[in-house]
């Protein structure tokens, strides 16, 4: 059984058909990329997945319980995690506080317990900062936990983001153009460090990519979007090799 | 697990909670209308006074929900000092009126007391415009890109600053409204009681409703506002001027509050600097109860709403023997803009604004 | 934003010079009329800062010119005379608009429709001439505006001394007559007759000010006392400032005591107001909502206290204040619950409109006849006893022992939001205020974490209520307006939001002051209006903003940070 499974999703706002009858399986521990050109409905698929956007049509199913009408919170809850394509971190929060609130559901003092500075609850904060610690480490962004996550170069945002995400200690995580912006070098860091998740972590991972390098080196399969319609999925040679696609994604060729 | 437990308790009462408050309101509602009518209190003649009350005040809630629910369209802020642009035009009403019945034109004859009324109301819409346009320039239009809520206290800052400026230059106290005799008498029909003056209220506010309806839909302004409404970047880049066409609609939702200040004060015959505040909520809850950002609904919101605080009082609470029910008018609809808020929140009919754009 | 702000001034100076001049002459102008037709010149001139000469009201109209004069002469082209020029221009232009006034008024009389257009202000305007003097204003006007001119030309080392001097000698005077009262009975009499008249400084007094004023501080600059503070090692800055701390607990202890009668009310009000702060700061500063409606569990605390502990008519209990006010506290945070869970789901813009409608309807039903029959309706309910049971006369008597009450719950209050802001609750709220979609979609739920920081404010805002009502011993319809809330929600927003330090600030200056001073109570209101719009337009993080959002704005941007949302997301 697949770790999610997405049948006939269809999501529409107003007249636009932004995401029309997808159908979409990702198994435990592989790392799938969702491609296409823009607008092809990629983002909004990933929206109805984290429960951003109710679904119009069809069903969403993660780990044997369908999700697609339940709210965002609840989603989390269930082990999905997801970045956004333009960074969304609390910009008037340190590096490690944004973690931390990644860690919210994982910790258990009550509004008393915290006025009153119980035993539980200062051993709750420690092992959360212990944690959120360990997490910027992971990242690579030891040493720089105090300071504001508006502050830190862009780089090192998206890492931030992605160690947010993590803090849910989730079992799927939905990336949103992870690269996007970046340099060659930096494109290659994440690259290995989100092969990295999923080797070390056991992390299954959604990827929405532009970078074709990234999506041919990382993928186990591929699924291709245009206008919110699935016209291709495979394996990276199968959908490279695949016409529609090429018509699709990259154009057709000027003649 | 235990606190797993915990949350999915309080998550349950949450949502019981919100159905018994739907039972308890319908209830009230239900229970308090059949009590009074089998009680028999009040005559049919008496109800009919009712709507028709309802009917006037209801058309003034409606032309001033019109500014809160077009610029709510256009910029996704609540312009909380709309209701002071409507006291302005109240205010700029009353000195013209004065005006007029120092020169003896106001009483002379039916059609010159007419005559005055429109002078007032382009009064009134001058001062209005004028007062929304200052606003909007020197409040709103630097927060355009902030947070929600940024413009939101800076226009309650206007709010104040308004409702003080003008007690500041006229005084705390009350004026009275220059009569004019000929809208105080009784409309000659022998089936209902009718005041002259509910009838101009009436028709005068469905006669403007009308003509902004036509120039937002017909006319290329309107349709520069509506594109806007949509997206203000492709709007930008088709060639619209997003600045201008946002002034505009400050302008023309303030001259349509101005005409109502003056229909409200013709209503009631007095007017003080606070004049604007409680008419000034009462219409954003009727902008929301028709759907804000929404022109008709707006306009529907806006009679819906005078009728329910017209007849509600008499008719939901009098039952239960509440004593003086007239008092809690504003108490039914100040409930009805939480109960819209809660459980429609795209009002009556339906939010113009669609899901990725909220 | 201001970086824009000031490519657009250098634009339109480089375009016209001097027409940048003229409009700022002509703003000014506007401006002093407006303060003159609003009331706010001729009221204020009822309080003399230096007897027999100078009064607020001038100083308000002198500041309009000084202002103008000043921003004249920084869009003036390059040079000092150059600079004198515009300034002295732009103030006889702003002064000639008074003049204007003078002669429309004098001729046509605009009293029937603007109320303030009287002899009386013309007369202020003039100096007594009437019509005659109608040139005074203007002349003043160009006096005081190429003096703000030439002093903005000097070199900070000059202008700042000079300032400070000016600031010092309208700060006295306003405080003159609360100074001089208790210092007549002390060794200091005769300082305080040398000093100061029954209102305000005395001519003499006014000039030892500004030369003390401007003495201290270019002493002060000399010896660099900041600078020195901020070389030192943090242990010993540390070991300077507790010694400054503990002796400004002390002030703040025995304030009421030393000051008395009036005075004591008003601290009292000021200390109450410094609570409420504390408690909206959680709802507001902290998680975001704006709550209009504070004034709803502000009237379920004060109604509750007045049940249960009045021995009057409508009294049911007769308990001691002090067995009263845990349950102020406790069914003002129901109603909380109550009035939050359906409400706390819809958008924060919204919300503020829902909860004002809360506060109305609690007003409108805390004086129908529906409740009248428990609450006593507009007569209310009166006779509830102080707390603490001292015969008249003791030094607790009155308002101070609700000062001290107020002040010790108000350190409750901020014990308990310091606590709660380092927990997961505190950083649930800061996210939601930051980006609620986001923090939704990290697992957190939204409306029960809304609801403690709603629940919470309004608890303490029904510990304000509570000791209210002990403060004035009577609970009536009346006291439960629109401005309660108003005025909690100006405190913070002027303060900065969720500081502490800069609640207290807010609530000093915007309670305190305007209580002090009758004449600026009227016009607070219009204050509170400018001050909303203005700091939303340039400081939208408060004047003592906390300490994370000062860093936030304050840090020079070296780095483009594209996921960041714009300055301002303070509120958002």
């Amino acid at each position: 059984m697949p770790l999610l499974l997405a049948e006939g999703v269809t999501k529409r706002f107003g007249g636009l058909v932004a995401v029309s009858h997808l159908d979409f399986e990702i198994e435990q521990g592989g790392i799938v990329s969702v491609i296409g050109p823009n607008g092809a409905g990629k983002t909004t698929f990933f929206n109805c997945i984290a429960g951003f956007n109710r679904i119009d049509e069809g069903r969403i199913i993660f780990d044997g319980l369908p999700i697609y009408h339940l709210r965002r919170d609840k989603i989390a809850h269930l082990g999905i995690s997801r970045t956004y394509q333009n960074i969304r971190l609390f910009a008037n929060m340190t590096a490690l506080e944004n973690i931390l609130v990644g860690l919210h559901h994982h910790l258990r003092s009550t509004w008393i317990g915290a006025v009153l500075g119980t035993r539980h609850v200062r051993e709750d904060e420690a092992r959360a900062h212990q944690e959120a610690r360990r997490l910027l480490q992971f990242v690579g962004l030891q040493g720089k936990g105090d300071m504001l996550a508006s502050k830190l170069p862009y780089g090192d945002q998206r890492r931030l983001e992605i160690a947010r995400a993590l803090a849910n200690n989730p079992r799927l995580l939905l990336l949103d153009e992870p690269t996007a912006g970046m340099n060659p070098a930096e494109t290659q860091q994440m690259t290995e460090f989100i092969r990295r998740l999923r080797d070390e972590l056991g992390i299954t991972i959604l990827l929405i990519e532009h970078e074709m390098r990234v999506v041919m080196g990382l993928s186990d399969r591929i699924t291709v979007l245009d206008h919110g319609e699935r016209i291709a999925e495979g394996t990276p040679e199968q959908v490279r090799a695949n016409p529609r696609v090429i018509e699709a994604y990259l154009g057709t060729p000027a003649t | 697990m235990y606190a797993r437990w915990v949350e999915r308790l309080t998550d349950a009462s949450i949502s019981g909670f919100l159905w018994a408050f739907r039972i308890v309101i319908i209830l009230v509602v239900v229970v308090g209308s059949a009590l009074t009518l089998t009680q028999g209190k009040y005559s049919v003649a008496t109800w009919i006074d009712l709507a028709l009350n309802g009917l006037s005040i209801g058309s003034i809630y409606a032309l001033i929900a019109l500014g809160y629910t077009m610029v709510y369209g256009i910029l996704g802020m609540i312009n909380f000092a709309h209701g002071e642009i409507f006291m302005a035009g109240a205010f700029g009403g009353y000195f013209a009126a004065v005006g007029l019945a120092q020169a003896g034109f106001l009483n002379l004859n039916p059609l010159t007391a007419l005559l005055s009324v429109v002078i007032m109301i382009a009064v009134a819409m001058a001062v209005s415009t004028t007062l929304a346009v200052l606003v909007e320039r020197i409040a709103y239009r630097p927060l355009r890109n902030a947070p929600r809520l940024v413009p939101l206290i800076s226009a309650i800052g206007a709010s104040f600053f308004l409702q003080y400026t003008f007690r500041g230059f006229f005084g705390p106290g009350i004026y009275a409204y220059p009569a004019i005799d000929v809208l105080g008498q009784a409309v000659p029909l022998s089936f209902i009681r009718l005041r002259w003056v509910d009838v101009l209220v009436v028709v005068s506010a469905l006669v403007m409703m009308a003509g902004l309806y036509l120039f937002v839909m017909r006319t290329k302004v309107g349709t520069a506002i509506r594109a806007v409404s949509e997206d203000k970047d492709i709007a930008a880049l088709m060639g619209i001027d997003v600045n201008r066409v946002i002034v505009t609609t400050f302008a023309v939702g303030a001259a349509m509050a101005g005409a109502a200040g003056v229909l409200y004060a013709l209503m009631f015959r007095q007017i003080f600097f606070f004049t604007g505040f409680v008419p000034g909520i009462k219409a954003f809850t009727a902008a929301v109860v028709g759907g804000i950002g929404n022109v008709p609904g707006a306009m529907l919101g806006g009679l819906f709403l005078g009728e329910a605080e017209s007849i509600g009082p008499t008719l939901f609470l009098d039952g239960f023997g509440v004593p003086s029910p007239n008092q809690l008018r504003d108490v039914i609809a100040f409930t009805m803009l939480v109960l819209v808020l809660v459980f429609r929140p795209s009002g009556l009919l339906g939010e113009r604004v669609t899901e990725h754009k909220a | 934003m201001t970086d824009a702000r000031s490519a657009v001034m250098v634009a339109t100076t480089t375009r016209h010079p001097w027409g940048g001049v003229v409009r700022v002459g002509l703003l000014g102008g506007v401006v002093a009329v407006y303060l003159c037709l609003v009331g706010i010149v001729p009221t204020f001139a009822e309080r003399p800062l230096i007897s027999g000469a100078i009064s607020l009201g001038h100083t308000a109209i002198a500041l309009a010119a000084v202002f103008s004069g000043y921003l004249a002469a920084r869009r003036a082209p390059a040079g000092n005379v150059q600079a004198v020029t515009a300034g002295a221009l732009a103030g006889a232009i702003a002064g000639s608009a008074l003049a204007l006034l003078v002669v429309v008024g004098e001729v046509v009389d605009v009293r029937a429709v603007m109320l303030q257009a009287s002899p009386v202000l013309y007369d202020l305007l003039t100096f007594g001439m009437g019509l005659a003097g109608f040139w005074i204003p203007a002349v003043a006007g160009a006096v005081l505006g190429g003096a703000a001119a030439a002093v903005s030309t000097l070199p900070s080392s000059a202008r700042l001394p000079l300032l400070s001097g000016l600031v010092w000698v309208v700060v006295l005077g306003l405080f003159a007559g609360l100074l001089r009262t208790p210092m007549l009975t002390g060794a200091l009499s005769g300082v305080a007759r040398f000093m100061f008249a029954s209102d305000g400084l005395t001519p003499i007094g006014a000039v030892v000010t500004f030369v003390v004023a401007i003495g201290a501080t270019v002493l002060q600059r000399r010896v660099l006392i900041r600078q020195r503070i901020a070389k030192m090692p943090a242990a010993r800055r540390r070991a300077l400032l507790a010694p400054a701390l503990v002796a400004g607990l002390l002030v703040v202890l025995v304030l009421p005591l030393s000051l008395g009668g009036f005075f004591s009310q008003v601290v009292a009000l000021a200390a109450l107001y410094v609570l409420m702060g504390f408690g909206l700061n959680i709802t507001l500063g902290l998680a975001g909502l704006l709550d209009l409606g504070f004034v709803a569990f502000f009237a379920v605390g004060a109604y509750t206290v007045g049940l249960l502990t009045s021995p009057g008519e409508f009294g049911i209990a007769q308990w001691p204040f002090w067995a009263a006010i845990p349950f102020a506290a406790l069914i003002a945070m129901a109603f909380g619950a109550f009035l939050g869970l359906p409400i706390l789901g819809i958008r924060g813009d919204y919300l503020a409109i829902a909860t004002l409608g809360f506060g109305e309807i609690i007003r409108i039903l805390a004086g129908s006849d529906l409740l009248k029959q428990w609450l006593g309706g507009p007569r209310g309910i009166l006779n509830i006893p102080k707390p603490i049971d001292v015969p008249p006369g003791s030094l607790l008597a009155g308002p101070n022992q609700i000062y001290y009450i107020a002040l010790a719950c108000a350190a409750l209050v901020a014990f308990v939001a310091w606590r709660l802001r380092g927990s997961r609750l505190g950083r649930a709220w800061i996210a939601i205020r930051e980006d609620e979609d986001v923090a939704q979609a990290l697992g957190i739920d939204l409306v029960q974490t809304k609801l403690l920081a709603y629940m919470l404010g309004a608890a303490f805002a029904g510990l304000g209520g509570g000791i209210f009502s002990a403060l004035v011993g009577s609970i009536v319809s009346s006291s439960i307006q629109l401005f309660v809330s108003i005025n909690v929600v100006a405190i913070i927003i002027v303060g900065g939001m969720g500081s502490i330090p800069g609640v207290v600030v807010g609530a000093v200056f915007l309670i305190g002051v305007p209580e002090l001073f009758r004449e600026l109570s009227s016009y607070r209101f219009l204050f509170y209006g400018i001050a909303l719009i203005a700091m939303m337009r340039y400081r939208p993080e408060g004047l003592l903003p906390s300490r994370i959002v000062r860093r936030e704005l304050h840090v020079p941007d070296e780095v483009a940070s594209p996921g960041a949302p714009a300055n301002g997301s303070v509120a958002g």
